[in-house]
Parts: structure tokens; sequence; C-alpha cells
């Protein structure tokens, strides 16, 4: 009789467990029609760890670095972990997730997240966060992220947060239920093949009452560099050459003596435009925002010699590196290919449209 | 640490596991010690209150048991005392047990009354003072309202009552004391427990029961159903209808009024049911304070199964003492002389009605709109009374009616009608707001305001509305069948695989289905503010 108890609990227990686990599944968001940057965070776990070169940061990292550009012109292995908006507290831990897999020579940090000194909106943590594996630096992010207004419970069971998605539920939602969804950057790279010009002045800031960066972003670019330093790690900052959100010479200040101080390489990319030879007629595709595939190819062809020359080894010459980024550089020039039948076709591209 | 939690679970599932494995002389022990982290867990602060009144109702039982105990040993030892000595005796130890008992209740509503009540008092004092002068009392703006104070206050009073009363002895351990007092699946939503009905099972020594333990999870699943599936739901419309009574009149007054009934009732008895099932887990039995009281017939039957223990506490404690009152006694003799029996009867009736109204009112918060709402469920009460002869009448001409079906149902529909009505001075912020937004429904009734359009704007989707609806027919199939017998003891005769069919779907839309989250007040119940 108790054996049967027992044994009519467990089935309970499991069957409650399996219930909730699939209901979870299929309401967490796939990110597939749309806030599809919310599928980076966990393609990096998918990916081959023989990263040479590893970048962090948001938008200005993931839309305007091309890792493939890098191999093909320098052999530089690279990936980037970058999430839209993603704060400095979200690379830094980013960065320790990175580390549990493997140790890269170089990491760049782009610095424009420097100017958000607390959690912006609970949807961008969750674009950086949920894709996470869990781990006690998961616990810790999302600790360091998360609003007042949010649980941490959430982030573990994200069914809490996403439960009342049963109303938006699509076919993918289903399809992908169990299985991954489609790979949609390239070494964490997004691309865009379309163009709309810059055909203005670039945007100005208006004048702000504290120029100073928050306390809290200090301290974790110091542990970013303490911990590179602990791992026998370069770190390399950078400014990404966009023209929005304005980047004032106050903050570049601020950055300049940090590097100096430091000795840490610091590149502004804003200062190399002609150099590089961005064009903002044709090298963005939101009006200077972001780079546009022309445009980062063009920036990562010019931050590769400066990345080589700090000791990014070339690895073009080993097989094993050969082989994952052959496959890699024709998946790239698939999504490239792609978007650009899709713009002949429609005459616009949306999101970031890959092959299945 | 609210019902609506994950931490909450959690905390219940390592206490119940504790609480089985441990030796059982350690059980109500640790039901002690997981309410004091539970209270705890909202606001240290809150703790010193709720031990100044156990301590103080510790001390004035016991004193009250001993001093009845001191007469009963010097009757016994002085058999040959006179009846005029006797008496001399008991008028003496009764003066010294109403001294305790008073001060006990004193202290323990007066801390009630300065933390709930005092700003209240003292606004209708400037109120007054307007009228003749420009100088204001000031008001206390950080007090704290400990968690359930209203709960363990009236708990903890009824005790004492009773122990003056002799109708039990006074509790020796203090700590047993305490955990009758601040048990902790009680100190949100109640009930108003009595100390005879839960102290035998609260520390008794329990094993675990396999049949109790289903029963207290599918009690616990039922109430996260009515309270996060639909209460949390609803709530949203009836926010945007009472908050905006210039642009929701009419009609939409009356669908609000709807509305706030299936969510008052879905929140509170959300509560109940989870309170209850928590407490079974442990074993520990706890009143049931809802017997179906939107099937009632009249109002006087509606409060007679609507929040039950504070109704009962209210007729035991008020309603019957003040009839037998020495004041109301003679206020009914000279009534009698002065205008006939037939008012002097219903003397002690009115007095006694009105101050159980008034303090039923005041109970539920300090405005008012909720003594307004308390005498107005008096008055209904008493015209329903006075009306008597009427119904008589009525009954005599059709003697079959009360069996009929249609007549039941009028019956029903009519005392709802009411009880929304009353409720309305719930859902406003002031009594002229209450009186404009009631007097709308008929004065412009705006059935225009009928449209989707409407019921769309008042933030819910059609996909919510749907979802409510469904589960409010649930619950009414639920009640329906509940007439007939207990609904889980039906669902325990049925196959395991139906049984957990029928659970593992129930969890399933709480957890899909259940307005909780980024955005929703989940762990808000309407009457833990009361």
């Amino acid at each position: 009789m108790r054996s049967k108890v027992v044994l009519r609990a467990a089935i309970c227990v499991l069957v409650f467990a399996f219930l909730f686990f699939c209901l979870q599944r299929l309401l967490m968001p796939k990110y597939t029609r749309e806030a599809e940057e919310g599928r980076l965070t966990a393609e990096y776990y998918g990916s081959d760890k023989n990263h040479d070169v590893l970048f962090v940061g948001d938008c200005e990292v993931y839309e305007n670095i091309s890792p493939v550009t890098l191999w093909r012109e320098y052999g530089i292995s690279s990936y980037v972990r970058g999430s839209p908006q993603q704060l400095i507290w979200h690379s830094y831990y980013m960065l320790e997730d990175a580390l549990r897999y493997e140790t890269p020579k170089i990491v760049v940090f782009n610095v424009l997240s420097m100017k958000y000194g607390e959690p912006q909106n609970e949807a961008y943590n969750r674009l950086a966060l949920d894709g996470m594996r869990f781990s006690s630096t998961k616990l810790k992010a999302i600790k360091a992220s998360m609003k007042s207004e949010e649980s941490l419970i959430s982030y573990l069971f994200p069914i809490l947060r996403f439960h009342s998605r049963w109303n938006e539920l699509n076919s993918d939602d289903l399809k992908y239920m169990f299985r991954s969804t489609p790979q949609l950057s390239v070494g964490g790279y997004l691309m865009r093949v379309d163009t709309r010009p810059l055909n203005t002045d670039p945007p100005v800031g208006h004048q702000l009452m504290d120029y100073s960066f928050a306390d809290i972003c200090w301290e974790y670019l110091e542990k970013m560099r303490s911990l590179c330093e602990e791992n026998g790690i370069q770190l390399v900052l950078m400014k990404a050459p966009t023209v929005a959100p304005y980047w004032y010479p106050e903050w570049e200040s601020q950055i300049r003596e940090y590097a100096e101080k430091h000795s840490l390489k610091y590149y502004n990319f804003l200062d190399h435009v002609e150099t590089i030879g961005i064009d903002y007629t044709t090298d963005t595709y939101d009006e200077g925002q972001h780079l546009n595939v022309w445009g980062a190819e063009k920036l990562s062809a010019f931050f590769g010699k400066e990345l080589a020359a700090i000791g990014a080894p070339d690895r073009r010459a080993e097989k094993d590196f050969a082989e994952s980024w052959a496959k890699l550089c024709e998946r790239y020039d698939a999504v490239k290919k792609y978007q650009l039948e899709i713009l002949e076709q429609t005459g616009t591209i949306t999101g970031f449209p890959v092959p299945e | 640490m609210g019902f609506v939690s994950v931490w909450f679970i959690l905390f219940c599932a390592v206490a119940v596991l504790l609480y089985y494995t441990l030796p059982k002389k350690w059980q109500w022990p640790l039901l002690l010690v997981a309410s004091c982290a539970f209270y705890a867990s909202y606001d240290l602060r809150y703790f010193g209150f709720i031990a100044v009144t156990t301590v103080s109702v510790y001390f004035a039982a016991c004193r009250i048991s001993l001093l009845r105990a001191r007469q009963n040993s010097y009757f016994q030892e002085h058999p040959e005392l006179e009846k005029d000595a006797k008496k001399a005796y008991k008028a003496k130890t009764k003066k010294k047990t109403w001294a305790w008992l008073i001060a006990c209740l004193l202290l323990n509503f007066g801390i009630l009354f300065a933390l709930k009540y005092i700003n209240f008092f003292i606004g209708n004092i400037n109120a007054i003072i307007s009228i003749f002068s420009e100088s204001k009392i000031p008001t206390f703006d950080k007090l704290l309202l400990p968690l359930g104070i209203s709960y363990y206050t009236f708990k903890t009073a009824g005790y004492i009552i009773d122990v003056y009363f002799g109708r039990y002895e006074a509790e020796k351990n203090i700590f047993k004391l305490a955990l009758f007092t601040s048990f902790f699946p009680t100190l949100l939503n109640g009930p108003i427990d009595r100390f005879p009905l839960t102290a035998p099972s609260l520390f008794a020594s329990h094993s675990w029961d396999e049949k109790r333990t289903r029963f207290a999870l599918q009690r616990i699943m039922w109430g996260y159903f009515k309270k996060v599936v639909i209460a949390d739901r609803l709530v949203v419309a009836v926010i945007a209808i009472v908050s905006d009574p210039e642009k929701y009149t009419g009609v939409m007054v009356a669908v609000g009024a709807l509305l706030y009934a299936a969510e008052l009732y879905c929140d509170f008895t959300g509560g109940i049911d989870i309170t209850i099932g928590v407490a079974n887990l442990f074993g520990v039995e706890v009143s049931e304070n809802f017997l179906r009281p939107f099937f009632s017939k009249n109002i006087a039957e509606y409060w007679r199964r609507w929040h039950i223990t504070l109704g009962t506490w209210f007729k035991d404690y008020t309603f019957y003492p003040l009839c037998t009152a020495k004041p109301v006694m003679k206020l009914t003799k000279f009534c009698k002389n002065k205008f006939g029996a037939g008012v002097a009867k219903r003397v002690p009736i009115y007095v006694a009605s009105i101050v159980l109204w008034f303090g039923t009112g005041a109970w539920h918060g300090a405005s008012w709109n909720f003594i307004l709402w308390g005498m107005g469920n008096c008055l209904v009460i008493l015209v329903s009374q006075e009306l008597t002869p009427l119904y008589k009448r009525f009954h005599a001409k059709h003697p079959n009616i009360d069996g009929k079906w249609h007549y039941k149902t009028m019956c029903i529909i009519r005392t709802n009608a009411i009880m929304c009505c009353l409720r309305l001075f719930d859902c406003y912020k002031d009594v002229p707001t209450t009186f404009k937004a009631f007097g709308s429904i008929f004065a412009k009734p705006s059935f225009g305001l009928l449209t989707g359009k409407t019921f769309l704007g008042l933030g819910l989707s059609a996909a919510d509305y749907i979802i409510a609806f469904a589960g409010i027919l649930l619950i009414f199939a639920v009640s329906m069948i509940q007439r007939r017998g207990s609904v889980r003891e039906m669902i325990a005769k049925k196959g395991f695989a139906f049984r957990l069919a029928v659970f593992a779907l129930l969890f399933a839309v709480i957890i899909v289905f259940g307005a909780y989250g980024l955005g929703y007040d989940s762990n808000s119940f309407i009457y833990s503010k009361f």
C-alpha cells in the first residue's frame, strides 16, 4: 500500500514537472518573427569554442563587426557576444560565462554602454539573459540586471514571465518547442545588406547635466579588466563608428584617461571614418545608427589589422580552424546572397532574414 | 512572501517536509517558527505588535482562569459558606476578572484603533472643527498596519472573552497561544478562528496522510485558480470602471458591480481556499468561511454564508451580549411602558443590529464608505424583518411557491442585486461618488456604453473576458455539484489517471491563464487590507 502511494506520488510529480517543462518550452518566445536578437545569447553555445578574440557589447558590435571578414582578411578566429542595449554588467557576465568554455587572447569591449548606469528595460534584460545557460554567472547577471519590479524566480522559470503569451502563440512556437531555432548570426554578427543613407549632417547630442559615467559602470569596467588580467587576456576598448547615439567628447576623454591609466588599447573608430572608408550614404542601413554589411566589412578589415598587430594569431593554416571557419564563411555568403535576393525582389529588408 | 509566489510554495514544501520528518513533539513548535518566519518576511517591526497582543492576552486569560480557580477551590475548602457570602465572593472575583478582561480588550482594540482608525477619527474631528475654526489636528503620516492585525485581534479577543465567560480554560503555554495567534496561513485572510475549534488539531501530533495531503493540494490549486485566473484578471476592469466615475456611468456602474462581485468572491474565497489547504497540509483544521453565499435567498442568509467567522464573531460577542445587556434591558422596559410591547420587543434587536453592523463596517475599513455599507446591510435586514408579516401573507396565498425554482431564482437574484448595490460603497473612493454612480444607473443608464469598444477599453482583451467567464461558469458548476456533496470526494472515487488528468489540467490552466507576474499585484488580497 505504502509503495503504491509513493509510486503514485512520484508519477504525479513527474507528470506535473513534465507539463511545466512542456508549457515553458511552448510559451518561451522563440524570437523568430520579432526581436530576433533574442536568439544571439544562446547561439554562442553552439559555436566552436576556438576564439582568439571575443567582442562584448551592444548592437555596436553585433551589427558592426564581421568575424568572417576578420577570418578571411587576417585569419583571426573571433566571436561577438552581444545583445540589444547590452549594459556593461551584461557584457561582464557574458565574458565571465564565455570563460567557462574558452580563454580568448583578446577581449574587445565596446564602450557605448558606459552611458547607462542602471537597468534600462526588462525586455532587453530578457533578450540578453534568457538565452544564457544556467550557472552561478547567470544568477549573478540576473541579480545585477533586474529592475525593482522583476523577480529572480521568473528568470529561472521564464514561464512565470511569459505565460501570458498564450494569446500570441504562432506556428513557430510549436515548431521550435523542442528544437533550436535556425542559426541567426554568423559568429555572433547580424547582417543587413540594405542601405538607408545618412543624407544630413550627423546628429549632435543635446547638453547633459552631468557627463560623468556612473560609479557602477566604472566598477564593472574595472572588474572586466581584472578578470582579463587574471586570465592573461588583453582587454581592448572600442567605440564603433556610428553617429547615433551621440558620443560626447566628455565621455571620450574619460575613456581615454582610463585606457591610458591602465595601458589599454582604445580605438574610437569615429576618429578613423575616412581612413576606414566608411561612407554614411552607402554603408549604413538606418542613417548611421548601425552599419550594413558593406560598412561592417570595411570596419572589420581595418580593425583586423590592428588586432593582428597586437597579437591576434592567424589561424588559416590550422586545419581545425580552417574547417570550422569554412562552414561559417559559406553560411555568411549564403545569408548575404539570400538577403540580396530579398532586397532585389521586395526592395526592402525587415529584421535579419536568413535562409532556412 | 505572499501566497501567490514561488517562495511561498517552497516555504510550505520545506515546512511540510520538516513537519513530518521531525519528531512529533516538535510539530507545533515548528509551526510557530514557520509562522514567525512568514511574519518576518513581511516586516520585522510587525513582531512587536503581535507579541504585545499574545503576551497581554496570555496573562489576562491566565489571570482570569486563576481567579476563577481560586474562587472554586475557596468554595471547596469552605463548604460552610452561606449563599450571601458566596455571592459576595463571586461578585468580587467577577469584578477582578472583568477588570482583566476590559484592560486586555482596551489594550488590544486600542492598538487596533490607534493604527487603523486614528487618522479617520482625527479627519472627522477636523471636519467638525473646520466649521468653527481653521485649526486642524495633525494626522499621522507613517503608521504601521501590521499584517493580519484585524484578524488576530478579533481572534484573541474572542478567546479571552470565552475564557472570561468560563467556556474553556486559559491556555497555559504561551507559545501555544502564540501559535494560535500567528498561525501563518491564517494571517492574510483569516478566518477568525475560535480557540477550541482550532487548538486541538493545531497542537496535536499528526502523521502524514495521503488522502488529506491530496485533498489539501487540490484545495490550494482551486484557490489559486480563483485568485489568479479570475480575480486578478477582473480587477483590471473593475479598477478601470471605478477609477473613472465620470466616464463610466449608468449601466457600466452595474457592470462594474457585477464584475466586482465576481472578483471579490474569487479573491476572498481563493485566499481562504489556499489558507485552509495549507493548514490541512499540516493536519490543522481551520473554520470554513464561505458556504456558496451567492445562492442565498435573502440578505440575512447571505451573511450566514459569507465571511462566516466574522459574522459569528460579531453575533456571539456583540449581538447576543448586547441584546441581554442591562442598559438595553432597561431601555426595552422603558419603551414597553412608553410605546407598548410592539416597539419594546424590537429595541434590543435594533440596538444590537446597529452596533453589529457599525462594527462590521468599521472592521472592513476606516472610512465612511464602509460604515455606510455596514449600515446599509443593517437597514436591509431590519426592513426585511419588518416586512415579515407581508411575506407571511404572500406565502399564505401561494403556499407552494417556496419550492418553485423560479421563485428561488428570483430571490437569489434579488439578494445578489441588493448586495451588488451595497458593495458599490466598497468600490468608489468616497460616499458622494458612490451615490452619484449608483444614481446614474437609474437617472442616466447610457445603454449605448454596452459595446465591445467600451469593454475592450477596460484593459482586458476579448480572450480575457472569455477566460474569466469560463472560469466563473466552472465555479458555478462546481458550486451546483457541491450541493450534493464534496466535489473532491466525488473525484476521489474516480480512477487515478482521471484524477491526475483533472488536476494536471487545472495546474496548466493556472500556470498559463493566471494573471500574475510583471504588471500584476497578485499578492494583494482584498481582505488582507481589512
